[in-house]
């Protein structure tokens, strides 16, 4: 990306009165798109009446500002394109800026750690934003799952909520029919969601790309559907409720005089509560992480990657690539489950409803945002999706076209993710990060 | 292994392989038919013949890439019984009977380092030293000291191929002739008995050539493996050969040293038929 700068000076078209023509055209396609795509969206509003019958009327000076919009911004951007040269890293940011970046990235993962242990500390007054941290930090560790399936083994998987469900599920029936307590539950919830794991993965194993995405996507789709209408177990649509809080080894974190604040002697707070889950997602994302850059430098790990990169070439070096994708599959599945039952008693109430495919949609779209394979890439995109999300609540309805466009400008900026190169497993003498343009993203 | 995979030695001490009657269909077309010849142990067999002749589909047959639709292919190691290469397939001939390949388009891990290459080379045996992941896992030092061993082992085989210096470089950066070289070391590391070349000069200048033979022949000289190789490039198969076999059409039209091949005149018919360029070359370099 960074060697885009030479060349393309020499590349730049000299405007001249071809290129306003080539201007104006493109310009003129756009507004006619903008015309017809707006004259029935702004054009004409329609509504029901008081008797159910279509009222409706024109709004043409809107659309007329519309169209012209996209015609002047279309001529704007094209003139901007063409001083600045072909987009890319290089023209938008000198390279001065750039070492400085990459100096300042290094430091970024330890202080954005430190940070977040200190967030209940520095925020502890504050509900809201603890409750954001604890739904940043979920998504962050199903984004450092999923990123075992889709970044390191390059297999795209759509249906990772299913996990998450089979997780949360499976920590809200053993908890509530058989009384078990969280942290008996957790590992119980991870091997049942890396069991369905492999269900998935048998069947799936010979699909590459767009065929995968669509089996994965219907698996996830298949699990929803019957917890619908398992009634009998899972309660169908009215979920499971009274699912119990976690405890601190045995010692709940309630008024009562048992609860660890009469323990401990200090008034009792709503928030001690609150500050437990932060950490005890904070704990599992941590270790989830920790897998995972430890399982890149085992030979496992090295598969999986090599998997992404060439699996005929795998397979020529006697690489058994059925259970390098099924273990593959079972790790992301495993963390999706930690992640279920963490959501399962955060929430005290579990319904289908909250494990559709939107939520697979939003963890791919982080781990996609992230960089495919970074863990710091994944941890700043979900901060991203899910804080920035929040950040533009004030924008009421315009909240989607403004998270949709800065997605779109992303991804112009940084079509490899936010962090795009990848660090070498193992060195000699230098560990050198490895451009995207190397790095497969992987067909299977 | 399971028992039906080993046959009754039906071939001697002094081969590797024997392929014998081995046909290749696909559809109505037939790529190999009963195609039969044998490679000797710690010697250089060359598979040459004019494009389309249905070299690299020998080749998958052997290496299991596919399943042939007729005939036997039997492997022997050092001091082991034989295999059935045509009833093991996928991985497990790489693995099992310790055939490895290299292949016409080169193809690398490109986004991981050279030394991540020749790791991911050696998967099986650090799958096993890393108690599949748990002991590695945890750090055992039983693991440490196999990572050690594999780092050792393919920091030897980048000495080897001069790409030292060049060992945490991207296997996609490297130029052309090292990805070459890379991807023979990688073979290497995976500990073959066989090594199997497809095309493995293609590409490369004169200079670069001569290198191959060179590590080819040093290959066969200090790792004691026995080598198999399709290729264009005369002068490296005329040069490096103990033998040659030669196909056309799906069958084998000569075999015998390199000398007997070139003189033999339905090697030079079928080069001729094919390509008049191959034909000169066969013809000159020798000479």
């Amino acid at each position: 990306m960074t060697g885009v700068s030479g060349p393309a000076s020499e590349h730049r078209p000299a405007a001249g009165a071809p290129g306003f023509s080539f201007i104006l055209r493109k310009a003129f396609i756009s507004a006619f798109v903008a015309l017809v795509l707006f004259s029935l969206m702004i054009g004409i509003r329609t509504e029901a009446g008081p008797t159910g019958q279509l009222i409706y009327w024109t709004r043409f000076g809107e659309l007329a500002s519309m169209v012209g919009a996209v015609f002047v911004g279309s001529i704007a951007i094209e003139l901007i394109r063409r001083w600045l040269g072909p987009a890319g890293t290089a023209n938008i940011i000198p390279p001065l800026v750039q070492g400085r970046l990459s100096g300042a990235g290094r430091l970024i993962a330890p202080a954005l750690l430190i940070f977040t242990f200190l967030v209940p500390v520095i925020f502890y007054n504050q509900r809201y934003i603890l409750d954001l941290a604890i739904l940043v930090l979920t998504y962050v560790m199903l984004g450092w799952g999923l990123n075992v399936v889709v970044g390191l083994a390059g297999l795209l998987d759509l249906g990772y909520v299913a996990f998450y469900a089979v997780g949360a599920y499976s920590y809200a029936l053993f908890a509530t029919t058989f009384g078990l307590s969280f942290w008996v539950c957790l590992p119980i919830a991870g091997i049942l969601a890396s069991l369905w794991g492999v269900m998935l993965g048998f069947p799936v194993l010979r699909l590459r790309g767009d065929y995968l995405a669509i089996v994965t996507l219907a698996f996830g789709e298949i699990i929803r559907l019957v917890i619908i209408n398992w009634q009998s177990l899972t309660g169908g649509p009215n979920g499971i409720s009274g699912i119990p809080r976690p405890t601190l080894f045995g010692i709940p974190l309630t008024a009562g005089d048992d609860g660890l604040a009469a323990l401990l002697g200090i008034e009792f707070s709503p928030t001690h509560r609150i500050v437990f889950l932060f950490y005890v997602i904070l704990a599992l994302a941590l270790l989830t992480n920790w897998v995972t850059i430890r399982l890149r430098r085992l030979p496992i790990g090295r598969a999986w990657e090599a998997l992404r990169e060439d699996e005929v070439a795998c397979r020529a070096l006697g690489i058994n690539t059925t259970t390098t994708k099924l273990s593959a599959f079972a790790t992301g599945a495993m963390f999706g489950g930690f992640a279920g039952a963490f959501f399962a008693t955060r929430q005290g109430f579990i319904s289908p409803e909250s494990f559709t495919f939107q939520e697979s949609a939003l963890v791919l779209a982080i781990v996609v945002l992230g960089g495919m394979g970074s863990q710091l890439g994944v941890a700043l995109a979900a901060l991203a999706m899910i804080g920035g999300f929040e950040l533009f609540r004030g924008l009421d309805q315009y909240r989607m076209l403004v998270f949709g466009m800065a997605m779109v400008l992303l991804m112009i900026w940084r079509p490899r993710g936010l962090i795009g190169h990848r660090a070498p497993t193992v060195y000699l003498k230098k560990a050198q990060a490895i451009s995207s343009d190397l790095v497969k993203e992987g067909k299977g | 292994m399971s028992s039906n995979l080993i046959g009754d030695d039906l071939i001697g001490d002094d081969l590797i392989l024997a392929v014998d009657r081995l046909t290749m269909r696909f559809g109505g077309i037939v790529a190999v038919n009963a195609l039969s010849f044998t490679a000797e142990r710690r010697k250089i067999t060359a598979l040459i013949g004019p494009n389309g002749a249905g070299k690299t589909t020998v080749f998958n047959c052997i290496t299991g890439f596919y399943r042939p639709t007729g005939g036997t292919i039997r492997l022997r190691r050092d001091g082991a019984n034989e295999i059935a290469l045509e009833r093991l397939n996928d991985f497990r001939i790489a693995k099992q009977a310790k055939v490895a390949r290299t292949f016409q388009n080169i193809r690398l891990f490109p986004g991981m380092t050279a030394l991540e290459n020749l790791m991911v080379a050696q998967h099986n045996m650090l799958m096993r030293a890393s108690g599949l992941t748990l002991l590695g896992l945890i750090g055992a030092p039983s693991w440490r000291a196999a990572e050690k061993r594999a780092i050792d082992l393919s920091t030897f085989w980048l000495n080897r191929i001069g790409l030292f210096d060049r060992a945490d470089d991207a296997a996609g950066n490297l130029p052309y002739g090292d990805q070459r070289r890379l991807e023979i070391a990688r073979a290497m590391c995976t500990e073959p008995a066989l090594l199997c070349l497809d095309e493995p000069a293609a590409g490369l200048n004169a200079r670069e050539s001569a290198a191959l033979s060179e590590l080819l022949l040093s290959i066969r000289a200090e790792q004691g493996t026995s080598i198999l190789l399709i290729e264009h490039d005369m002068s490296v198969v005329m040069e490096i050969s103990d033998h040659v076999v030669v196909m056309d059409y799906g069958v084998k039209i000569a075999e015998g040293s390199p000398q007997e091949v070139r003189d033999d005149p339905k090697v030079i018919a079928a080069y001729l038929g094919a390509d008049e360029k191959e034909a000169i070359a066969v013809m000159e370099s020798g000479t």
